[in-house]
Parts: C-alpha cells; structure tokens; sequence
C-alpha cells in the first residue's frame, strides 16, 4: 500500500509502553502495538457476544435488541450467562477495548512527541461508561445496576433511572452536564462558523486569517479567546460535560435517594433565614 | 490574575465539597427491584431514613378483644345509630379505643371529652360527636365499598388520625390570590412545598383531582395525534399530583409506571390498579363525607377559604406506600365493620 508523501516522517520507531519493538509495525496504513493486539481481541469478543446475545434474544429488530444486566438479587456476584452473565463478560470486553484503544492513543503521542490531550480526553469517555456500569452498581451493591446494551432498552432505562428521583432536571449535577453539553455545541458552531466564513470569502477576496477572526469577535462581543484558546475551551466544556454526567448519576442512588428537588431544600434550611 | 483565579478555584471546590457533604446521603442503600431487569424499574432506599421514621409507622398494641354476645348497645344507650348493633361490650371497647386513638392525653377536652358532653353521653351538643359519628360511617363505607385499594388490611380511625383530633396529613383549599400582584407572579406554582416534591409544581392539585374528578391522564395513546385538549400546563397539574401521591407514599413514579409510556396500563405496575382506586375513594371521602360536615365545624377547624380540612393520600400513608406498615389494625377491631345484614349486601356481585 502506498504511502502518502509526509507519511514517511511519522513512521518512527519506539514509544511503546509494553512489548518494547515486539508489536512495533504496521499493517498497511496501521500501527498495530500491543494495546492494537489487545483492542481487536476485547472487540472482537465483545462484538460476538453483543452477536450471540441478539441471538439468544428473540428479536433481530436493531432498535429491540437488548441484552441486560442481571437482576439485582446477583449482587456482585458473577449471573448465569443467560440471566445476565453475558452483559457482565460483554462489560468487561467493552472496558478492555475502551482502555486499550486510551493506551494505544498513549503509545502513539509518545511516539510522534505530541501531548497527552487525546488519550486524556477520551479516558474521561471511558471515565463516564466505567462510572455507569462499573462505579455506581459497585457503590448499591449489584451489577444489576449497570444500564442494559440495547438502543431502544437503554434509553428506557435513563428514563426510568430519571424518574426514580421524581424529577431529573433538579439534579445539581445534571444542571451542570446539560449546560456544558449547551455550551460544548454552541462553542463549536461559533467556532465552526468563524472558521467557514474565514475560509470561504466573498468573490474576488482572499482567505482571511486569525487576525481577521480576532477582530471579528472583537467587533462583536468586545473579546477574542484567539486560535488555541478557542481548543482549549472546547476541550474544557466538552470533558467537563462528560465528567459532570458521570457525577450526576454517580450520586443519584449511592448518596442520594429521594426526589432531586428535595435536595434543593439544603437552601430553605439555611440557618440565616430557616 | 492568575492568582485571584487559582484563589477562586479553591473556594467554589471547598464550597461544593462543604455542600455535598452536607447535603447528600452516604452509600449502603438497600434496592427493591420491581420490574424486568435492566429496565430501571427500581428503588433505591436509604435503610437509616426508614430506620429513622419507623416510630411513625407503629401501630398501637390492640385492646383486649370484647365479646360480641349479649345485648346490642341500642337497648340500653340513647343516640347510637351508627354503632348500636354492637354489643354493649364491644360499643365500650371501641369507645376507648377512639379516646385513645385521637384524643389521648390528660385534661379537659381529652379522652371522652373530646366528643361528649362531661356526664351526658346521649348529648348531640358538641360539633365533634356528629363529625365522629359521619367518620364512623366512612370507616365503615372504606371497609366494606372501597375494598379494591384497603383490601382486607381496610382502615380504623387510627390509621389518618394516629393520636390527633386533626389528622398530621390535611389540606384545604388555597384562597384565591391571583388579584394580588405579587402573590400572583407564583400563579400557584413555584413554591417548594413538601405536596409536590418541593418542586416548582403547581401545588393546589388537589381540588381539580381529589374532590373534582378533572382528567390526570393527559398522555396522548398515539404518536404525532392531533392537537388534544391537554395542554402544557394540564401535563404540569398532574405532574404535581403526581408528586403528591410519591411523597406522600414514599415511592418513586416508577413504582406505578413504565416510564417509557406513563398512560400504558399493559406496561405499569399491579400497584397503578390500587392507586387508581385509591384517587376515587379520596374523591368519595372529601366530597361525601367531609365538605357534607363543612356547617357543622367552627370557623377555627375550616382552611383560609372557608371549606373544611380534607385527605389526600398522605392522609393515612404518611411516607410509606402501605399506611402503618401494613399492619393488620382492622382484623382487632371488628366493631368498625358495618352492620352484618349490611355487609352482605356490599358483598354481592356490582
């Protein structure tokens, strides 16, 4: 397979975190790495699972096929297979694929030199999943409490989880996740925005530059955050969005069980004015 | 700059741990789980709270039984209709049970002071004796009529009242203030209340739903129907009902429903039936029984609007989803069952 023309510069030997030179080569355009080795196998495991499971599940609907965690009276305990044994093998091969892609991000920035902002940013992902299914049904007691693989069964499962609490919107951290998740689009549609406009000037005119964009937001809002700034702002609401997630369904349950609103009553008691 | 920012970091973390320290429960909850696994259908519920509140949910231990032989109380007590089939020794037996059960402590206006006339039982003088006497009947018409949601446990005058004259657990109507101005910015709404969750909710739910029997389910059946009657803010009235009936029974929404399709009784819960039967029987005892009594109470006992203290469903739960725990009050107290010759009319098939 050929290789692009700058490709050359980026096939470097060494960076590896384990296995030293033993997995450091590519297959055509990919390096493959212990972690690459790891990451096909939890996938490719994981995947014929999530296959057999859809088998075993009586529909081949891909918005019906769900494949749930045990029931509650397992505990922590390993479930038959059939009675959610599967969603506890298929977790923990989600989780090796997740970490494992995370560590392969790793090895690569070392590599070319670069910093660890990617496999930072997608450990808070992961962060967020193994929190879901992982960190809050240890915290109650019961892998019974993870959310179920399914497209349709998961998301009656957010909503049925929301409405334990009476009324999600009053959870502090939910407030938060959902103003970041706002916020993570808005800044990118202004910065996408800014960016196309730069790019695609009227006829007759040339590309404009980061100046030109300063001045523009400058005009406009009295402030430019600048070309990296704007990066680094979305790489904060956006990790920030995913982190505040996993908060608020970490205590919603373990530290916290009656309707969120009720929470909001720590203000009424106030000893200033209760 | 950057000083000040790192300064200010540091507050709003100590500020947020303080506050989450303070506020939030600490983990080793217990789990009920209610439906199919994986679905959410659950409650997650904190055993030191339940522990803590238990004393609320005790019944008393019974008296000792009477004997229902011998003659009826009617022969020998003047003005019993509504107990004079017993025997003299169970219409004596439930008469302390009453003094006992709402107006249990010492002095004047206790004990059978608190419906008769010191020293002249038969006499119809007090306010408190006609309204004993009309409870008596709905204890009766519960135990027998409203079967689908007491089933055998049924109620006693304890399970609402629980040692007061005035149960914990009553509402009246709130007095019209949308003329005021300012008063009218809540538009019955946006005040945290324990009735709906302490949410914005709109809160005076129980006028439309428990006396009226205006319509709680507002979910459309079909997807992408026409435009129907229910509004936004039809939705949000019963969503504060709703919070109602979970605080006030202590459960979650989807202890009755699926939320994935709250109107779909093929997909609730067994307990939705109950609650069903449980908002009609509330309707049957405020508008039957209780604002019937409105003339006879003193100013003192009726709400800002002039209409006496009615139940809704904390009135006997108060925070548990079965009133005192379950226990089995009805089964040591016989002589709240109507007349038998009555009772095996309510039995026939309706």
């Amino acid at each position: 397979m050929s290789m692009l023309t700058f490709e050359r510069k980026y096939r470097v030997r060494g960076g590896t975190l384990v296995g030293g030179d033993l997995f450091d080569f590519w297959v055509g355009p990919f390096w493959v790495g212990f972690f690459g080795v790891t990451t096909l196998f939890f996938t490719a495991l994981g995947t014929a699972l999530i296959l057999f499971g859809a088998a075993i599940g009586g529909t081949w609907n891909i918005w019906l096929i769900n494949i749930a965690p045990p029931d509650i009276s397992y505990g922590l305990r390993l479930a038959p297979m059939h009675q959610g044994g599967l969603w506890q093998v298929i977790t923990i091969c989600a989780i090796g694929a997740f970490v494992s892609w995370a560590l392969r991000q790793w090895e690569i920035a070392r590599k070319l030199g670069m910093g660890m902002h990617i496999p930072v940013a997608f450990s808070v992902a992961i962060f967020a999943y193994i929190t879901l299914v992982v960190v809050r049904p240890v915290l109650l007691g019961a892998w019974g409490h993870g959310f179920p693989y399914g497209i349709f069964s998961h998301l009656d499962w957010v909503s049925n989880v929301g409405y334990q609490y009476l009324h999600f919107h009053y959870n502090p951290a939910h407030m938060l996740a959902v103003s970041f998740f706002f916020t993570t689009v808005f800044a990118l549609s202004l910065h996408a925005s800014l960016v196309l406009a730069a790019i695609n000037p009227g006829e007759g005119e040339t590309v404009k530059g980061a100046e030109h964009e300063n001045t523009f937001y400058r005009d406009f809002i009295g402030y430019s955050i600048g070309t990296l700034g704007i990066h680094r702002l979305g790489l904060f609401v956006a990790l920030s969005a995913g982190f505040w997630s996993a908060v608020c369904i970490v205590i919603s349950g373990p530290f916290w069980t009656r309707g969120w609103p009720e929470w909001w009553t720590w203000w009424l008691k106030l000893p200033i004015w209760r | 700059m950057r000083f000040y920012a790192f300064i200010a970091a540091v507050a709003i973390g100590l500020a947020g741990t303080v506050a989450a320290l303070f506020s939030l429960e600490r983990p080793g909850m217990l789990t009920a789980q209610l439906g199919y696994r994986g679905t959410g259908i659950e409650a997650v519920v904190n055993p030191r709270l339940i522990a803590a509140n238990a004393p609320r949910h005790v019944a008393p231990p019974a008296i000792d039984p009477a004997d229902p032989s011998g003659d009826r109380a009617s022969t020998i007590y003047e003005n019993v209709p509504v107990l004079g089939h017993l025997s003299i020794e169970q219409f004596g037996r439930i008469m302390q049970a009453m003094s006992e059960w709402i107006y249990p402590g010492e002095g004047e206006n206790q004990g059978c002071n608190g419906c008769h006339v010191p020293g002249n039982f038969a006499a119809e003088d007090m306010y408190q004796k006609t309204v004993a006497r009309r409870m008596l009947q709905m204890v009766q018409a519960i135990n027998t009529q409203q079967t689908a949601h007491v089933g055998a446990t049924g109620v006693t005058c304890y399970t609402c009242h629980r040692g007061l004259a005035v149960p914990a657990e009553v509402w009246s109507a709130t007095p019209n203030t949308a003329s005021s101005a300012l008063a009218g910015q809540a538009a019955g709404q946006n005040t945290p209340l324990p009735r709906t969750g302490y949410a914005s909710l709109p809160f005076d739910t129980f006028t439309p739903y428990l006396v009226g029997n205006a319509p709680i389910r507002v979910q459309d059946t079909v997807a992408r129907s026409a435009p129907t009657a229910a509004t936004m803010q039809q939705t949000e009235w019963s969503y504060g009902l709703m919070m109602h009936m979970s605080t006030g029974l202590g459960v979650n929404c989807v202890f009755c429903h699926n939320s994935r399709a709250f109107s779909d009784w093929e997909q609730s819960q067994p307990q939705r039936v109950v609650a069903w039967h449980g908002i009609r029987m509330v309707r049957v005892i405020n508008t039957e029984y209780i604002n019937p009594l409105q003339p006879s109470f003193p100013p003192h006992r009726l709400g800002p609007a002039g209409d006496p203290l009615k139940v809704n469903c904390a009135t006997c739960h108060q925070g548990v989803n079965r009133p005192l725990n379950g226990a089995q009050m009805l089964r040591d107290y016989p002589e709240l069952m109507p007349p038998a010759p009555e009772r095996r009319a309510e039995a026939t098939p309706r």
